[in-house]
C-alpha cells in the first residue's frame, strides 16, 4: 500500500457514542434502586446497579441469581420493546445531528465534526448531547444511567462511554487508553479465550503482536479485531458511497397508519433490495430507512449492524422505526400516514457468501408456496393467513396457536417448529391430556351439561371426585336447563379427571379445570372440561 | 433390441416378464403374428410417465385405499363421516413430509397438535380463514396455484359453475383438494343412519358390498364431482373404561368408491389414530 493510502486506511472517523447502561431494564420499566435483572436463554443478559452490588453478574443462571438475592425481579428479553423506546432517544438528539446512527438498543452513535463546530469544540457537544438526552431519561426514572464518549473511532468511543458521564478522549490517545484494557471487551469469545491462553491478557499487548502473523493465525477475522485493539476504527472509511442504483423504494398508496401493514410492504421492498445487492455481491452494514407522508414530514433513521443486515433485520428495523414514530410521543408523530418508505443501502461492504445446505434451505416448493400465500393475504386479509407456532400447554388449544404469516420468516427454519418446538409438544406438562389429541378443538368450549343418572349435573371436588358417574351429555340452552329435545347423548364410557390447577399465585388468573374422555353412544368421543361447576365441550375426536 | 434399463412405465408392459429372452425371439419371428409384433411395438413406444411424478405419496397402511396407491394429481377426494378429519390428515401426512406444502381454507376448529400428531410437518402449513363470500373460487385456486394439499371446508357455499371452474383449475395445476366436513356440533348425525344419508348413483350394478358406501358419485353437496369418496363408518375405540383408562386407539372401517379409476368400491380396517397417534394397520 502507497503511503497516501495507508494513511487514509488509517484516518479514523471521529465519533461521539451515547451509551445507556442496562437499557433492557429502563425499557422494561423498572426503577434503579431495586435488584432487578433481564434473563434471556435461561442465563442473566443485563443486572442493574442494586443487582450488581448484590453480586449478580451477566452471564449467571437464573438460580445462581436468585441465589444471591432472593428478592430480585426477572424481567423477559423483549427487542422490540426495546428499540421502540429507544427510538425517543434517537428523537431527543435529532436537533443537534441528523445522522444518528442506532446498532443495538442502548448505543447510539454519530460522526462529531460537522456538529463539533456548529457547538464550539466536542466537550461543548457533548455537553449538549448529555442535556437533551438527560430529561428523556429522567423522565424514563434513571437519571445517571447515560454515559458519553467522544473519540477517535467508535470503539474506542464506546469504552470511553463505559465510565459513565462525559468523557472526551483527545486525538491520537486512543491507543494509549485501550491499552490496559482486558481483550474481553472486543467481544469475540472465541479469539478472546485463545488469546488469554496465550498469555495475551490485554489490548496493549495484542496490538503490539505484529499484524502479518495475527492474520497468518487467526484470518480476516483477527485482523480485523488487531485493528480495533490498535486504536483503529474497524474498516477503512470507505471514499465511494455506494452505487445510487441499489436504494430502493416505494409510494404507499393510500397511506398506511397502521406499523403491521407497513411492515408488511416493508418485506417485498427487503428482498428487492437485498436481491440487488446479492446480484452485486455485496452486503450492506448499515442502512438508513426513510418514512415520508403526504404533509412532508419525513423520518430517517440510520441502522448499523455488526454483521450483514438480512432480509429479517431490515423488516425489523423498519417496524421499530415506524413503531416508535407512528405511536410515539404525540408532538412528533405525523399527521397523516406514511405515504414513501425508502431503503438506501449506506454502508456495504463485500458480501461473504452465504453457505445454503445442499438438502435444506429454499426450494422451488416454497418460493411457489410463499407466492400463493402473498397473493391470498390481498384477497382475505393478512390476518387471514396464519401459520402454526408452538406454545406448550395443557389444554389443545393453548399447545399450538396461529400467528400470521407476515411476521414470520417463512424461509428460515423456524426453530420453533424444528427442535425447540417438538420439545416443547413432548414435554411432561402435569395434567395434560394424553395422546391422541381431539382433531377438532373448539376455539371457543361449547357450554355443555353433564347429567348422571337422575339427571343432577356432575360435580368434581377438590380433589378429583366426581360426584356421580356421568351418563349423559347435554347441550346447554340459553335459559340454563338441561337439553331435553336436542336429545341428551346417553354416555357409554368415561375416563378422567385430568386435574389442572394453573397459576395459583395470581388471583386473577388462577383456573382449576377438570377434564373428561367422555364416548357416546352413537360412536363419537369428545373431551369435556368443567371450572367452577360449568361444563364445556372442548374438542372432538374426530 | 430396446434397453429400457431402470425406467418401468405404468403400466409395465406384459412382454417384458415374459421368461423369454428377446434376442432370441427374432428366430422366431417370421413364424409369430405380425399383430403380436405391433402391439410389442406400441408398448414400447408408449411415453413413459414416472408412477412418482403424478401422484402424491400417502402413508403405507392407506396405499390400499385409493386406486393409483397414492394421491392422483388432479383430483378431487371427498372424506366424510365420523374421524373424516383423522382421515383427512392422515392422507396428507405422507406428502407433506414428503416436502409438498399444505393449506387449509376454512375449519377453524382444525386441532394443530393432532395435525402434527398424524405426521403433518407443521413448518409447511398455513391456514386460511374462510373468505368473504363471492371471493371464495378466486382464494381456491390462488391456493391451488402454489400448494400440492389443500384441505378445503365442504362448508363453504361454493356454486356449481365455481367448483367446476376449481376442479379444472386442479386439474391442470396438478395439486389435490381434499374436502372434509367436521363433525362438532351436538345434533343426530345424518350419515349414521344408513337410510338418510346421501344416495349411491352408479351406472352398472356393484357388488352386494356396495350398498355400505353412503357416498353420492354426481350430487354431492354444491356441485362438487369427487373423483373418490371416502366414508368412515363403525368407529370403535378401545382403551376407555367405566371411569378409568384413557382413549388410546380406534378401529375404523373405511369405504372408498371413486369414478374411473376408482369405481371399483374398496373397504379397508385401520386403526386411526393408533398408539403413536397416526394410522396404523388393523392388528
Amino acid at each position: 500500500m502507497s503511503p497516501a493510502e495507508q494513511r487514509s486506511a488509517d484516518r479514523v472517523v471521529r465519533s461521539l457514542v451515547l451509551r445507556c447502561a442496562d437499557w433492557p431494564l429502563v425499557a422494561a420499566g423498572a426503577s434503579p434502586d431495586e435488584a432487578s435483572v433481564v434473563i434471556g436463554g435461561g442465563r442473566v443478559v443485563v443486572a442493574s446497579p442494586a443487582a450488581r452490588a448484590e453480586g449478580i453478574e451477566p452471564g449467571h443462571r437464573r438460580r445462581e441469581a436468585q441465589r444471591r438475592c432472593p428478592s430480585v425481579v426477572v424481567h423477559h428479553p423483549d427487542p422490540d420493546r426495546d428499540a421502540r423506546l429507544f427510538s425517543a432517544i434517537g428523537g431527543a438528539l435529532e436537533h443537534i445531528t441528523p445522522r444518528i446512527e442506532l446498532s443495538v438498543p442502548g448505543i447510539a452513535a454519530f460522526p462529531t465534526r460537522g456538529p463539533s463546530r456548529y457547538f464550539g469544540g466536542d466537550h461543548a457537544l457533548a455537553i449538549q448531547v448529555m442535556n437533551a438526552v438527560s430529561g428523556v431519561m429522567v423522565g424514563l426514572g434513571w437519571p445517571d444511567s447515560v454515559g458519553i464518549g467522544v473519540a477517535d473511532g467508535r470503539f474506542v468511543a464506546e469504552q470511553v462511554a463505559r465510565s459513565g458521564g462525559v468523557t472526551v478522549l483527545e486525538p491520537g490517545a486512543s491507543a494509549a487508553f485501550l491499552a490496559p484494557l482486558p481483550v474481553g471487551v472486543l467481544g469475540r469469545l472465541e479469539l478472546c479465550d485463545v488469546l488469554r491462553r496465550l498469555g495475551i491478557g490485554t489490548l496493549g499487548a495484542f496490538a503490539a503482536l505484529p499484524a502479518a502473523d495475527v492474520v497468518a493465525r487467526f484470518g480476516a477475522d483477527g485482523l480485523i479485531a488487531h485493528r480495533i485493539a490498535g486504536g483503529l476504527d474497524e474498516r477503512p472509511p470507505h471514499t465511494a458511497p455506494p452505487p445510487p442504483h441499489l436504494t430502493v423504494s416505494i409510494e404507499l398508496d393510500p397511506p398506511v397508519e397502521r406499523v403491521d401493514q407497513a411492515a408488511f410492504v416493508a418485506k417485498g421492498l427487503a428482498e428487492r433490495l437485498h436481491s440487488g445487492l446479492e446480484a452485486e455481491g455485496l452486503a450492506c452494514t448499515r442502512l438508513c430507512i426513510t418514512a415520508e407522508t403526504d404533509t412532508g414530514a419525513c423520518n430517517e433513521r440510520l441502522w448499523r449492524h455488526e454483521g450483514a443486515l438480512g432480509v429479517g433485520a431490515i423488516i425489523e428495523r423498519v417496524r421499530w422505526q415506524l413503531d416508535g414514530w407512528l405511536n410515539g410521543p404525540t408532538l412528533l408523530r405525523p399527521t397523516s400516514g406514511v405515504s414513501r418508505l425508502t431503503l438506501i443501502p449506506d454502508e456495504v461492504g463485500p458480501a461473504r457468501g452465504r453457505q445454503l445446505g445442499f438438502w435444506g434451505g429454499e426450494t422451488a416448493a416454497d418460493e411457489r408456496a410463499m407466492r400463493a400465500l402473498a397473493r391470498v393475504q390481498g384477497i382475505v386479509g393478512v390476518a387471514a393467513v396464519t401459520v402454526p407456532e408452538v406454545r406448550g400447554g395443557r389444554s389443545p388449544i393453548e399447545q399450538i396457536v396461529r400467528v400470521p404469516v407476515a411476521t414470520v420468516e417463512l424461509t428460515a427454519s423456524r426453530s420453533a417448529l424444528s427442535g425447540n418446538g417438538r420439545e416443547l409438544l413432548t414435554a411432561p406438562w402435569p395434567g395434560r391430556v394424553p395422546t391422541p389429541t381431539p382433531a377438532l378443538v373448539l376455539p371457543e368450549p361449547l357450554p355443555a351439561l353433564v347429567c348422571d343418572q337422575r339427571g343432577s349435573v356432575v360435580a368434581v371436588s377438590g380433589r378429583g371426585a366426581l360426584s356421580a358417574a356421568p351418563a349423559t351429555l347435554g347441550e346447554q340452552n340459553v335459559a340454563g336447563g338441561a337439553g331435553g329435545a336436542t336429545g341428551a347423548f346417553p354416555i357409554t364410557a368415561w375416563a378422567g379427571p385430568w386435574l389442572t390447577d394453573e397459576r395459583w399465585w395470581d388471583p386473577v388468573a388462577h383456573v382449576r379445570r377438570a377434564r373428561l374422555q367422555l364416548l357416546l353412544a352413537d360412536g363419537r368421543a369428545v373431551l369435556v372440561c368443567c371450572e367452577h361447576g360449568q361444563w364445556s365441550i372442548e374438542g372432538w375426536y374426530d | 433390441m430396446f434397453d429400457t434399463g431402470g425406467v418401468t412405465a405404468s403400466p409395465s408392459p406384459s412382454f417384458l416378464h415374459t421368461g423369454t429372452d428377446p434376442a432370441t425371439d427374432s428366430a422366431l419371428d417370421s413364424r409369430v403374428d405380425p399383430r403380436s409384433t405391433l402391439r410389442r411395438l406400441s408398448e414400447l413406444i408408449r411415453p413413459v410417465t414416472f408412477a412418482r411424478e403424478h401422484t402424491l405419496p400417502v402413508l403405507d397402511p392407506l396405499v390400499a385405499l385409493l386406486p393409483d396407491g397414492g394421491l392422483t394429481r388432479g383430483s378431487l377426494l371427498q372424506v366424510c363421516g365420523v374421524g373424516a378429519t383423522s382421515l383427512a390428515l392422515s392422507l396428507m401426512a405422507a406428502g407433506s413430509q414428503d416436502g409438498s406444502w399444505a393449506a387449509v381454507i376454512g375449519l377453524p376448529e382444525l386441532g394443530l397438535v393432532a395435525a402434527a400428531e398424524h405426521g403433518l410437518v407443521l413448518d409447511r402449513l398455513a391456514l386460511i380463514d374462510a373468505p368473504p363470500t363471492r371471493r371464495g373460487a378466486e382464494l381456491v385456486a390462488a391456493v391451488l396455484d402454489g400448494v400440492d394439499l389443500v384441505l378445503l371446508d365442504a362448508r363453504m357455499a361454493l356454486s356449481g359453475v365455481e367448483s367446476r371452474r376449481i376442479a379444472a383449475r386442479l386439474r391442470e395445476r396438478g395439486s389435490v383438494l381434499i374436502m372434509v366436513e367436521p363433525v362438532c356440533s351436538m345434533g343426530p348425525r345424518p350419515s349414521l343412519s344408513r337410510t338418510s344419508g346421501p344416495r349411491i348413483s352408479t351406472t352398472r350394478a356393484p357388488a352386494a358390498g356396495a350398498s355400505t358406501a353412503g357416498a353420492s358419485m354426481s350430487q354431492a353437496a354444491g356441485g362438487w364431482s369427487p373423483d373418490v369418496v371416502l366414508t368412515v363408518a363403525g368407529s370403535q375405540w378401545q382403551g376407555l373404561g367405566e371411569g378409568h383408562g384413557m382413549l388410546r386407539r380406534r378401529r375404523v372401517r373405511i369405504d372408498a368408491i371413486g369414478r374411473g379409476r376408482a369405481a371399483r368400491p374398496r373397504q379397508l380396517e385401520v386403526l386411526l389414530p393408533a398408539e403413536q397417534g397416526s394410522v396404523d394397520v388393523s392388528g
